[in-house]
């Protein structure tokens, strides 16, 4: 069965610079998947949201999730994730995807 | 062809749903309905532990190709095989349903699929009855359904038999059209009917110029997300009658078609009784060498006039 898996981060206490919308990326393949950022006001925080078909990794999603905060200056945003057994590397890979669109978008 | 060509390409074949949509479409022009941050999820593969995909592995909007307003989808082929669920057939069914009120020149239906999703059954095969019965009442409306074909899921399955009711198919010779798949007929018939792994085979049965030759694909375009735009642009302006005329030509050709090929083994027995010189050839030569050697030999009833 799936196992669904909610994480919170405390967010960028100064984000790089205000978002809007929503950015999506991947495909819910075996090996894969598709991860959605939205911008929504959390207070300053942020929150994940993953539904993933590979049971007992909590901890590896903390890893890579706290990679992905510390490596952006996030606020005010959350990421749903649909897993299909992405590795770790493919995970981070799409995570910065759908970053670098919400980026652009905010930027428009 | 040379290697600076290869480079200029876009290939269909390779882009995701969304991306051939974007390549297809008038830059910037393409509005989502139902996108991913709606998560209108299929309600079956979630009580089976599977899954799901936030816009159920088919994207549908609007846009404009070449300045007209069209409808579009596109089905994702990672997403399980691109088949059809009842979220999914959902919302093609909804987009030719909004063609009737929308005033719009066409609908483009990017097809990569198996056909129906078999998790969800009986779910997936109504769905797929309400495609074609919205698909009908589109063309009774006058409004040009164009299928495009050039995915790795290729076409089949009950949406296999749905492409062949619309108004024009242009296919890759990378795409594949058929109903039952390779799999499916060597589990029903047996490896000596037709070996599966036998990729050659796969493609030259069921592939885009084997549908071309026999009228089934009305285009055969390069692997180009750019190419198929071209001709689909020119086609949006060319709804074909749907009347009781139209169909009983159809079938008088497919019956003929019967007699003339129908103790064929092999597509390859079919190229050469056509009259094909170099038909044992056909499956390397590239699309340029292809269209230039087959053209004498097209079939002309019940498909559009090359212009």
């Amino acid at each position: 069965m799936m196992e669904l898996l909610k994480f919170e981060f405390p967010g960028h206490r100064a984000p790089l610079r205000p978002m809007r919308g929503s950015a999506f990326a991947g495909v819910v393949n075996s090996g894969s998947l598709e991860v959605l950022i939205e911008s929504v006001d959390l207070g300053g925080r942020c929150q994940v949201e993953v539904k993933t078909s590979a049971n007992g990794f909590r901890s590896t999603w903390d890893a890579v999730l706290e990679d992905f905060f510390a490596r952006n200056r996030f606020a005010d945003i959350k990421v749903s994730i649909n897993d299909f057994g992405a590795t770790p590397a493919v995970v981070s890979l799409r995570l910065d995807q759908a970053a670098a669109e919400i980026m652009e978008m905010g930027a428009k | 062809m040379n290697l600076a060509d290869w480079r200029k390409r876009d290939s269909f074949y390779e882009a995701s749903a969304r991306r051939r949509i974007l390549g297809l479409l008038d830059q910037n022009s393409f509005q989502e309905l139902l996108g991913p941050a709606e998560r209108i999820t299929s309600p079956h593969l979630e009580q089976l532990g599977f899954p799901v995909s936030f816009d159920d592995g088919v994207v549908i909007g609007s846009g404009l190709l070449n300045g007209k307003k069209v409808l579009i989808a596109a089905q994702e082929s990672g997403f399980m095989g691109g088949a059809v669920g009842e979220v999914h057939g959902a919302k093609i069914t909804g987009l030719l349903q909004l063609a009737l009120i929308s005033h719009v020149t066409a609908v483009l239906l990017v097809l990569d699929t198996g056909g129906v999703r078999l998790h969800e059954a009986n779910a997936g095969l109504v769905a797929i009855s309400e495609i074609l019965h919205a698909a009908f009442r589109a063309r009774e409306a006058g409004i040009p359904i164009l299928v495009l074909i050039g995915g790795n899921n290729g076409c089949y399955g009950g949406m296999g038999i749905f492409a062949r009711c619309c108004d024009y198919i242009i296919m890759s010779e990378e795409g594949r059209l058929s109903v039952a798949g390779p799999e499916v007929i060597e589990t029903a018939g047996g490896v000596e009917e037709f070996d599966s792994r036998d990729r050659a085979l796969v493609w030259r049965t069921m592939g885009g110029k084997h549908r071309y030759l026999l009228g089934e694909a009305d285009r055969l375009v390069v692997d180009d997300i750019k190419a198929f735009r071209e001709v689909a642009i020119e086609l949006i302006q060319k709804p074909k009658p749907l009347t009781l005329e139209s169909i009983l030509q159809e079938h008088q050709r497919l019956g003929e078609r019967l007699v003339a090929y129908g103790e064929c083994k092999d597509a390859l027995d079919i190229w050469k009784k056509i009259g094909i010189p170099e038909f044992d050839a056909i499956p390397l030569m590239d699309n340029d060498a292809f269209h230039s050697i087959v053209k004498p030999y097209l079939p002309r009833e019940g498909t559009e006039e090359e212009t």
